[in-house]
């Protein structure tokens, strides 16, 4: 089912917005997180799709049928709740089974259908527990479980594994995104944790202030930040910055000064200080790029794979990725470089993105 | 700071001189002297009602005399006081039980409802009406006494049972809703809708997803009012005074209206009848009155 959301407002209070003027389309099908801090209204506009909230104004279309003032219970969607919110005096079964009777589906077809969506999610030796009797896990389950049972059009997943210890995280995360393909239910998903939105879903809303800064794919979003705000938010661990200014299109850092091509930038006039991104992925020892840091260590932490370091930059810290064999010493001084593409310039008022779209785009695709 | 770091190294050292062990025990000793002394007379007064009740007299106040089952008379006849027959203590026990069952079922059904409303529905005037219902409360049931009776005498309930349960259930409601809305703020929002969006309407998830979660609540709210209905006294004394309709207090009151010729083991052994049904009931119920505390009022 394709939800569309039109100029929604919502507020608590007069004072302020919750939500702002939020548009946002789902296509069928498609898997989207909203993905922002807590008190972001991610939550709130979820509410407002399950129909439990009300817009105060704009429109809410499912299927373009106009649906604001529909209640939940005629909208045919299931939810995840992050506290699992199972009916602690039902067995798991009958809380599996219970949107069935709500729908009043006779008693057989009923367990038979509770029985299939227990099994989906491997619970179908635990059926006669109590909610109290199960771990976190087997809960968030159970609520899984009861959420799809009875095939809504719409799945809705209010942070679904923030309760889980990391491994579990790992493993329901692909069980979660197994079933949504598998079903081919629109999902939606509310979560904080910028890695689980990262990896389930298709398409994500990053949210700030009760508005949508940016709405795109998780790889867009990734490599080409259009706000300082995504910039920061996206990506294990978070993206460099540093202070420098530009002046006809020359970047000044504390101790280099690199020369922009012209058409990596949208159009600026006259000097204006920047915030400067680089991933720590892009960096690398040596002074081989384009761009050229120097800095002292200050911190070594060993990955398994390799190791992360961060780096004193002037009053600054820069984090990047070394391999195992390069001897890195703390204290000593060393000196990382980066492409120039890679390089993200943020004006720090705005916050906008200072790349033009296209070269943007072409640095994706090369 | 040194002597909690001295207590927690004793508790750590597997043994403990015999001293010490006295010491440990101080505090509990103090305290069970202390309740003990307290609670010493209710337990004398108590003692003192079952054997005044089995003997024919007490000498010089306290030594029973001669053993005797009479004073229990009144279980399988009438008794006859200070020259009129009392009406039989089964009629006085089926109206008590029939008043108080009355007022349990009404105010837990208007104390469910009201408590819902307080505790989850938003609309003008929540706020004063909470502050009023607690005021109504600390209001004196003697205060009323005189406006009740022309209201009961207007619409016809005076001298009925049902017509003082209606007060007794609106003088009892605030409270009642109040403890219950305690229990109902203890309900998850999430769970409430969860059952909205599994396809119930409003009405349906109070009564199958969120009743069922506070049935310790009703079960406090009922033996309260159960039991405050079985010991009123007031209120049936003064709106009652046919004998078919007397309760079991004002049963008891009959036995001491005339202070000069009050049989006291009869008086004794009525009271301890009267007793009986509350004890049994405390015994059965006790750890649903404790829930009571656990669920206390959180939102104003």
């Amino acid at each position: 089912m394709k939800i569309e959301l039109k100029n929604i407002c919502k507020s608590f209070n007069t004072k302020s917005n919750t939500i702002n003027d939020m548009n946002l389309t789902i296509e069928d099908g498609e898997f989207v997180a909203l993905l922002g801090p807590s008190g972001c209204g991610k939550s709130t506009t979820m509410l407002m799709i399950a129909g439990i909230y009300k817009p105060n104004s704009g429109e809410l279309y499912f299927d373009s049928q106009l649906v604001n003032q529909l209640e939940p219970k005629d909208r045919n969607i299931g939810m995840v709740f992050q506290s699992y919110a199972l009916y602690p005096h039902m067995n798991v079964l009958d809380n599996i089974s219970f949107p069935l009777k709500q729908q009043k589906v006779a008693k057989e077809e009923r367990m038979e259908r509770a029985k299939q969506a227990a099994e989906m999610v491997q619970l179908g030796h635990l059926l006669d527990r109590k909610p109290s009797q199960l771990s976190g896990g087997q809960q968030q389950r159970v609520a899984l479980a009861r959420a799809i049972v009875k095939k809504p059009k719409v799945l809705l997943l209010d942070e679904p594994l923030s309760n889980l210890d990391a491994r579990l995280k790992i493993e329901m995360r692909g069980e979660i995104s197994r079933i949504q393909k598998k079903l081919g239910i629109t999902t939606i998903l509310v979560t904080h944790d910028q890695e689980e939105a990262m990896t389930m879903a298709d398409r994500i809303a990053v949210m700030k202030e009760g508005q949508i800064i940016q709405y795109s794919t998780p790889m867009e979003l990734y490599k080409q930040p259009k706000d300082y705000f995504v910039a920061q938010f996206i990506g294990t661990p978070p993206m460099n910055f540093l202070n420098g200014s530009l002046s006809n299109h020359q970047l000044h850092l504390p101790n280099t000064i690199i020369d922009l091509k012209r058409r990596l930038l949208e159009h600026t006039d006259g000097d204006i200080d920047v915030h400067v991104g680089i991933r720590p992925h892009d960096l690398t020892v040596g002074s081989n790029g384009d761009v050229c840091v120097k800095g002292t260590v200050n911190l070594i932490e060993p990955i398994g794979h390799s190791q992360m370091v961060s780096l004193q930059v002037g009053n600054q810290q820069v984090r990047f990725f070394a391999d195992l064999s390069t001897r890195i010493e703390y204290g000593s001084e060393i000196e990382i470089s980066a492409d120039i593409s890679a390089l993200h310039l943020f004006d720090p008022t705005t916050g906008k993105s200072l790349k033009q779209e296209s070269a943007g785009k072409e640095l994706i695709h090369s | 700071m040194s002597m909690e770091l001295a207590s927690y190294q004793k508790e750590t050292v597997p043994v403990v001189s015999s001293a010490s062990k006295w010491k440990k025990r101080i505090p509990y000793i103090i305290a069970y002297g202390v309740l003990g002394v307290t609670t010493l007379p209710i337990i004398l007064m108590y003692v003192w009602l079952l054997v005044s009740s089995f003997s024919e007299k007490m000498k010089f106040g306290f030594l029973p005399v001669n053993f005797t089952v009479e004073n229990w008379r009144f279980l399988w006849s009438n008794v006859e006081y200070g020259g009129s027959m009392l009406p039989s203590i089964w009629t006085a026990t089926w109206n008590s039980f029939v008043f108080s069952g009355v007022l349990t079922i009404l105010e837990v059904i208007i104390g469910v409802m009201a408590g819902y409303a307080l505790a989850r529905i938003e609309f003008p005037g929540r706020q004063a009406l909470m502050k009023t219902t607690l005021l109504l409360h600390a209001f004196p049931s003697v205060a009323l006494l005189i406006a009740v009776f022309y209201i009961l005498n207007f619409i016809g309930l005076f001298d009925s049972l049902f017509g003082v349960v209606l007060v007794k259930t609106a003088l009892q409601i605030p409270m009642t809703a109040w403890i219950i809305k305690g229990f109902f703020d203890d309900v998850p929002w999430d769970v409430e809708w969860a059952g909205l969006i599994d396809g119930c309407s409003r009405f349906k998830v109070w009564f199958s997803i969120v009743l069922p979660l506070i049935k310790p609540g009703i079960a406090a709210v009922s033996i309260f009012s159960f039991l405050s209905g079985w010991s009123e006294f007031l209120l049936l004394y003064t709106f009652i005074l046919s004998d078919e309709n007397v309760t079991l207090s004002s049963y008891l009151q009959k036995l001491l209206s005339d202070p000069n010729m009050v049989n006291y083991g009869l008086l004794s052994a009525v009271s301890l009848f009267y007793m009986l049904p509350v004890l049994l009931f405390f015994i059965f119920t006790q750890k649903s009155l404790m829930q009571v505390s656990a669920g206390g009022g959180k939102r104003v």
